[in-house]
Formats: C-alpha cells, structure tokens, sequence
C-alpha cells in the first residue's frame, strides 16, 4: 500500500500529473474576486472565510475525475483489483494521494490568499484549522464518486452533480468554523461537527467506494 | 495448486456468454483457450481472475496463486520502466526484478519511461510484470499481440520455463506456441451459450 501512495505521489508530481492544477485553479478564483465584488475592505474582509471555502471546494472537485481515471485507461485499475491489495485498501490509498497532493496544498496556500481577500488577522488560524480538519473529508468524498463514475467515458459532469450535494455539510460547517473564528464568536459547535463529519466519511465511505469499484469493473 | 471449473457460466452485459464450461488445469500444465472473437475467452479470465462473478458453476483456484494479465499492460507513461516493474514487485511483495529484466531484455530500457515504449516493449513489460509477482498460476489475455517473432520465442521460453518450474498458465490465444505436451487447448465453441437472454436483476447494474 505504501508503494501505491509512493507511486501515485510520483505519478502526480511528474510532468501531465496534475498537481498544479487545483492550486492554479484555487488562485485565479480567489484573485478574481476582489475585481468581482470591488475594492471595499470591509465587505471582502466579511466573505474572505466563505470565499476562501468555496475556492477549495471547487479546486477540489476538479481533480477528482484523475483518481480512477487514469489508472482505468492503461489498466492498471484491473490489475491493482487483481493483486494482493484489498480494495478497501486501493481506495483509502487513492484518497490519502489525492488529499496529499490537492487538499495539503490549498491548505498551505489559503493563508497567502487570505491576504488579497483582506482576512482578518485572527482568521489565519481558523482558516487553516478549518481547511485542515474539511479537506481530507473531500477527497474521501470525492474518492467515492470517483469510484462510482470509474469506466464512464467524460464522467466528470455526473461525478460534480453526484459529489456536490454530498460535500454540502462540510462546507456549511468548514465555512461556519472559520466565520466564527474570524469574527471571535464561539467556534465548539462547528469544530465538532466538522471533525465529525470528516472522521465518520473516513470512517465508513472506503467500504463503499471499495464495494462500487468492484461492481464498476465487473 | 490446481484451478478446478466445474458447469461455469460467465456473462457480459446481461448477456450470457459461455455455459457449462469444465476443465481442469494441473501444476506444471497450461491451457489454451481457442475460439472465435466475441466468444467471451476474455469475459471467462475476468471471471477466473475475480474481476466478475460467475452466472454458475464453480471456479476453485486459491487465490493467493494466481495473477491475471489482462489486454492492456497497466504501464505508467510517466514512470520508468525501472518504477514500473518495481512498483509491482512491492505490491506482490517481491524484491528482485533482475530475472524477468534478462529474460525479455529490458535491462537497456531501464530509464527509459514508460511513454516512449513500443508497443512490443510495452507488451514485454507487460509480461516482465508477471515474473516479478512471483505467483504461479498465470492468467494471460492474448499475450503475444504486438509481439515480433523473437519476443514470442522469448515468451514461449518464460511459459516452459514457468511450467517446468511447477507453475500453470491458462490464455488465451490464436499463435501456435509450441509449448508441447504440456499444453492443451480447449476449443470454447463447444460450449457457447445456447439461449442468450437478458437477465433482469443484472440490468440494473448496467
């Protein structure tokens, strides 16, 4: 298993890997709004937390199609299914490579983008704190639909509309956490929810993508 | 160590494919499987490998014996033909790639990537893989396609090696190997299935 996540790790870093993408993507959103909703600090500084969640999720989604994808097309998908590895263990992989080379990523750089959208200085921590504890939840999520939608050709649009609904409640609560956290009110509530949500997803989700991987490749 | 299939059924997109196929396949032997194209030889190594269930009938193989090699060669455009080969010997937990590297000389292709493969090379490392995973009972989809003339002498060489060595091997193939008494072929025709119907309960997996 370790020489899947090494291998997926490569294979993203490499050249067509796709590794800049979701940051490149994170950034342009994030720069563009400022010229979207004008000049006024006070109303960027307000939905800097939103923006800044909304910009990950979206950075998140559009790598999601890769998880499957690719390894589907030259079929090492069939012979990984074949080999020692026990599905579940494939798809947590897959996860853990997926949030390592997009969530990690947007998590680090969030901060930086928070200066362009005027974030309040107590924000910084709750921004990252919040991204930290959601974004693993995505990619389990957004494993899931990888997995459901393996093997259809251009499957990305039903993959958006299956994962979308789905990482709702983690937005709510990730963009509510760091709302609060910025503006200094009581952050207990969100905080347990969202670790909530991201411990049950990993939790319980790998046995599902691991059951529909193994009726995609039927 | 012997794959035993009794009264299998195998099919493909609700559509029954093969019934009632049997045969047995012993340590140190192979079978080739013959048959015209659509016939479902590739829809029955899916089903011996686990990739799909059986319609009916049984197919006994411990599962920890046997690795599969399907059409496409699972091959990383991006890693080396070193990363590649090494990949797969960890995942199988073996350590030395240096046997199946000589016996389809890729050792000058090393650090060549994937990518910039042939497609017989590509092929090669395709059945390098097999060697590396160091289990014995092979599953083999149309092995020699795109293969010239010397690498199939080659791979015949890595079968009768293989076979020799207690291992078995079932594939499926339209060349003449010349594996000798040591393989059989069984001809799939025979066992086509006669009343190809939809079956509701599949067609909602679709």
């Amino acid at each position: 298993m370790i020489a899947l996540l090494i291998r997926d790790l490569r294979l993203a870093m490499r050249a067509g890997g796709g590794f800049g993408l979701s940051l490149a993507f994170f950034l342009i959103v994030v720069v563009l709004v400022p010229f979207g909703v004008g000049p006024e600090m006070s109303l960027l500084s307000r939905i800097a937390p939103g923006i800044l969640w909304v910009g990950a999720l979206l950075a998140c989604l559009l790598s999601l199609d890769r998880i499957f994808a690719l390894d589907y097309e030259d079929g090492s998908l069939d012979l990984l299914a074949t080999s020692p590895l026990p599905a579940e263990g494939i798809v947590t992989v897959k996860a853990i490579a997926h949030w390592l080379t997009t969530g990690l990523p947007l998590v680090v750089i969030a901060p930086v983008l928070g200066i362009l959208l005027g974030l309040p200085e107590q924000g910084y921590f709750w921004i990252v704190l919040s991204l930290l504890l959601g974004t693993p939840a995505l990619s389990v999520i957004g494993t899931f639909g990888a997995a459901l939608t393996v093997g259809i050709k251009r499957g990305g649009l039903l993959l958006s509309l299956l994962v979308l609904p789905l990482y709702v409640p983690t937005l709510i609560y990730g963009a509510e956490l760091a709302r609060r956290g910025t503006q200094g009110l009581e952050t207990g509530t969100p905080l347990l929810m969202l670790a909530g949500i991201t411990c049950a997803v990993t939790a319980l989700l790998p046995f599902a993508s691991a059951a529909v991987l193994r009726i995609n490749l039927r | 160590m012997s794959l035993h299939v009794s009264n299998l059924s195998v099919s493909r997109g609700g559509r029954t494919l093969l019934e009632g196929v049997t045969f047995d396949v012993d340590a140190g032997h192979a079978l080739i499987l013959r048959g015209p194209n659509g016939l479902g030889k590739t829809t029955l190594l899916r089903t011996l490998a686990g990739l799909q269930k059986p319609e009916a009938g049984t197919v006994h193989l411990p599962e920890e014996d046997a690795v599969y090699a399907g059409h496409l060669d699972g091959i990383k455009a991006t890693l080396t033909v070193r990363e590649n080969l090494m990949f797969w010997a960890r995942v199988f937990g073996t350590q030395s790639i240096d046997r199946a590297l000589r016996t389809f000389e890729l050792s000058d292709l090393l650090d060549r990537s994937g990518g910039m493969l042939s497609a017989g090379q590509k092929r090669r490392l395709g059945l390098a893989r097999l060697m590396v995973t160091g289990r014995k009972f092979w599953m083999l989809d149309e092995p020699t396609v795109s293969l010239d003339q010397a690498s199939v002498a080659q791979f015949a060489d890595m079968i009768r090696v293989h076979l020799a060595s207690g291992g078995s091997a079932i594939m499926a193939t339209h060349i003449d190997l010349g594996l000798g008494a040591d393989a059989r072929v069984l001809d799939l025709s025979a066992f086509r299935a006669t009343t190809p119907k939809l079956h509701a309960s599949e067609e909602a997996f679709l």
